[in-house]
C-alpha cells in the first residue's frame, strides 16, 4: 500500500506567500560528480515553508541528505539549483543572524566556557558587557551558571553540548539550525536536552531548522516534521504535530504522541 | 586523597634521583675497581671535583654558547612558524618550498658547518647560523601539520559565524596548532645547542664546545667531562624553559 503523500504549499499565490513564510525552499536540488563522472544525486527535489517562530524537523535516515539540505540552509553548502529563501533573501553564505548547533560541540579547548559562548560576538565584533550578559544568562539557562570560567575538557558531553547550544543562541539569532545536536549524547541526557531545548523556545522564541535520525526526538520537540525518504531526498511527509505545550515527559507515553511516531514510521517505510 | 597525591609526588622525586645515584654509583665503582685512566674515563667524583675547580671557567664559556643556542632557536622560530603558515595554506608555496626544505634537510649540518664558518667567520655568527639551521626543521614541520590538522568542525564553525580568513587563522587555527608547535620547539631547542656546539668544534675561540675540545687536546679528561656535563644541564635548562613557556601559552594543557 503506498502511504498517501500530503504534499506542503505550492507556489499558488509567491507574493502572499513571501510575506507569510519566514523560509521559502522551492525544489531545491543537490548534485555531485563523482570519480566515475556518474552524477550522484543527494537532493532530489525539496520543497516547503517555515514558518516564523516554529521548530521544523528534517527526519530521515542516516546518509539521506537532510544534514546536506540544512547545510544548504545555513550557507555551509551550495544546492545545485533551487530556491532557498529566508525572510525574503535567497542564502548563499553564512549568514550573521543564523546560530548553528553541531552534532558535536565544537569547543575549543584553549577558550573557557564563556569565551567560547562569546564567539559569535568576537567574531562580529560586539563582544560588549551586554554580551557577555546575556551569555552569562544563557549558561545559567542551560544550568552552566558557575561553569563559565571553566575549561570545555572540565565538562562532560552533556554539558559541553549545553555550552555549545548557547554559543549558537549568544548572538540572538533570527533562525537556528541544529545538525543532529543530541545524536552525540546518551538517552537519559538528551530527554533532559529536549526539555532544555523546549524551555529555549519558549524563552527565546526562535524560529529552528532540527536534523534528527530519531522519531520520537522529532515527534517531542516539533511543530512540523519534514520526512526524508532515503537518497536521492525527496519528501516522504510533511506532518503538523498539533500537540500542545507545555510539552513534558509524560507526553511520550499519550496516545496522540504514539499516534504521530507511527505516522512518521511508516513515513521512513520501518513499519506499515 | 591528599595522602595518596603527595606520595605519588614524592615518588616522582625520588626514583629518579635513586635511579641516577645508580648509575653514577656503578660508574664510580667501576673506574675505581679497574683503575681506568681519567683521560679514557674518569669518575664522577674525578668530574664534579674537575667542575668544582674549573667553575669560572665553565661558567664564563657557558655564556658564549648560551648565546648561539638561544638566538639560532628564536631565529629558528621567527623564520620557520611564519613560513610553516605560508606551506600550510598554500597550496602553490606547499610545491614550491617543500622539496627544498627536505632537500636542505638532508645535506648533514656537520658536513656544512666548515662552510657556514667560511661565509660568517669564526665569531657567534656561524654558530647561531648552524644552531638556527638544525633547530628550524622541527619548528616548520610540526607548525605545518599542525595549522593543517585544525579539526574540521572547528573549521566549519568558524565558517559559521562569518568568521574572515584572518580571524580563522587568529582565533581557530594557530591556537589550535600551538600543541604541535610547541612540541616543535621544544625538539628544536635541544637541537640549537647540538648547532651551537657543532660550529664551535669546526672552529671558534670561546664555548662549552671550544672548552671541551681543547682540555680533550690536553688529555684532561676530568674537565673535558666537566664541559659536557655542563654542556647537558644546558640543554636541560632550555628545555625547562620551553616547557615553562608551553605552561603559559597553553594553560589548558595538553591534548
Amino acid at each position: 500500500m503506498l502511504a498517501q503523500v500530503p504534499q506542503p504549499m505550492t507556489d499558488s499565490s509567491p507574493a502572499a506567500e513571501a510575506a507569510r513564510a519566514f523560509g521559502r525552499f522551492r525544489n531545491v536540488h543537490q548534485e555531485f560528480l563523482q570519480d566515475d563522472s556518474k552524477r550522484l544525486v543527494a537532493i532530489e527535489d525539496i520543497s516547503f515553508d517555515l514558518k516564523e517562530g516554529t521548530l521544523v524537523s528534517l527526519l530521515g535516515p542516516s546518509g539521506c541528505g537532510k544534514t546536506s539540505f540544512l547545510k544548504i540552509v545555513a550557507g555551509l553548502a551550495e544546492a545545485t539549483y533551487g530556491v532557498v529563501e529566508i525572510r525574503g533573501r535567497q542564502v548563499t553564505r553564512p549568514q550573521p543572524d543564523f546560530g548553528f548547533v553541531f552534532q558535536q560541540a565544537n569547543l575549543m579547548p584553549w577558550r573557557t566556557v564563556l569565551d567560547n559562548v562569546l564567539f559569535p560576538m568576537e567574531i562580529q565584533r560586539r563582544k560588549d558587557a551586554a554580551a557577555k550578559r546575556r551569555a552569562m544568562e544563557l549558561l545559567e539557562l542551560v544550568g552552566l551558571a558557575g561553569f563559565e570560567n571553566a575549561r570545555p575538557s572540565q565538562l562532560s558531553g552533556g554539558m559541553q553540548q549545553r555550552a555549545a547550544l548557547c554559543r549558537a543562541l549568544v548572538h540572538a539569532p533570527k533562525l537556528l539550525l541544529m545538525d543532529e545536536p543530541f545524536g552525540a549524547l546518551d538517552e537519559l541526557t538528551r530527554m533532559e536536552m529536549h526539555d532544555l531545548l523546549l524551555e529555549i523556545r519558549r524563552v527565546t522564541n526562535a524560529t529552528t531548522l532540527f536534523v534528527t535520525h530519531s522519531i520520537s526526538e522529532a515527534v517531542y520537540l516539533s511543530d512540523v516534521i519534514v520526512a526524508f525518504s532515503k537518497r536521492p531526498a525527496r519528501i516522504a511527509d510533511y506532518i503538523e504535530v498539533d500537540l500542545p505545550y507545555p510539552r513534558t515527559p509524560a507526553l511520550r507515553y499519550e496516545t496522540a504522541f504514539t499516534d504521530f511516531e507511527h505516522r512518521a514510521g511508516i513515513a521512513l517505510g520501518i513499519t506499515r | 586523597m591528599r595522602l595518596r597525591t603527595s606520595i605519588r609526588t614524592l615518588e616522582s622525586i625520588v626514583y629518579p634521583i635513586a635511579g641516577m645515584v645508580a648509575v653514577l654509583a656503578l660508574w664510580q665503582g667501576y673506574v675505581w675497581a679497574f683503575a681506568v685512566n681519567p683521560i679514557v674515563l674518569p669518575s664522577p667524583l674525578a668530574i664534579a671535583r674537575a667542575t668544582a675547580a674549573n667553575h669560572e671557567i665553565l661558567l664564563s664559556q657557558t655564556w658564549p654558547t648560551l648565546r648561539e643556542s638561544v638566538y639560532g632557536f628564536v631565529l629558528a622560530l621567527l623564520v620557520g612558524i611564519p613560513l610553516a603558515v605560508c606551506v600550510a595554506n598554500s597550496r602553490i608555496l606547499n610545491l614550491t618550498f617543500y622539496p627544498i626544505l627536505i632537500a636542505t634537510q638532508s645535506i648533514p649540518k656537520v658536513a656544512v658547518a666548515p662552510i657556514i664558518l667560511v661565509w660568517f667567520g669564526i665569531g657567534m655568527e656561524s654558530k647561531l647560523v648552524i644552531a638556527f639551521l638544525v633547530a628550524f626543521f622541527p619548528v616548520v614541520v610540526d607548525t605545518a601539520t599542525g595549522l593543517k590538522a585544525t579539526p574540521a568542525g572547528l573549521l566549519e564553525l568558524a565558517r559559521s559565524v562569518s568568521a574572515s580568513p584572518s580571524q580563522t587563522f587568529w582565533k581557530v587555527q594557530f591556537p589550535a596548532a600551538m600543541p604541535f608547535i610547541i612540541s616543535g620547539a621544544k625538539v628544536a631547542v635541544t637541537l640549537a645547542v647540538i648547532g651551537a656546539v657543532i660550529g664551535e668544534f669546526v672552529g671558534s675561540n670561546e664555548g662549552l664546545g671550544n672548552l671541551l675540545l681543547s682540555a680533550n687536546a690536553q688529555l684532561d679528561g676530568p674537565l673535558a667531562w666537566a664541559a659536557l656535563v655542563w654542556l647537558s644541564v644546558l640543554g636541560i635548562v632550555l628545555f625547562f624553559v620551553v616547557v615553562a613557556a608551553e605552561r603559559v601559552l597553553m594553560p589548558w594543557g595538553h591534548h
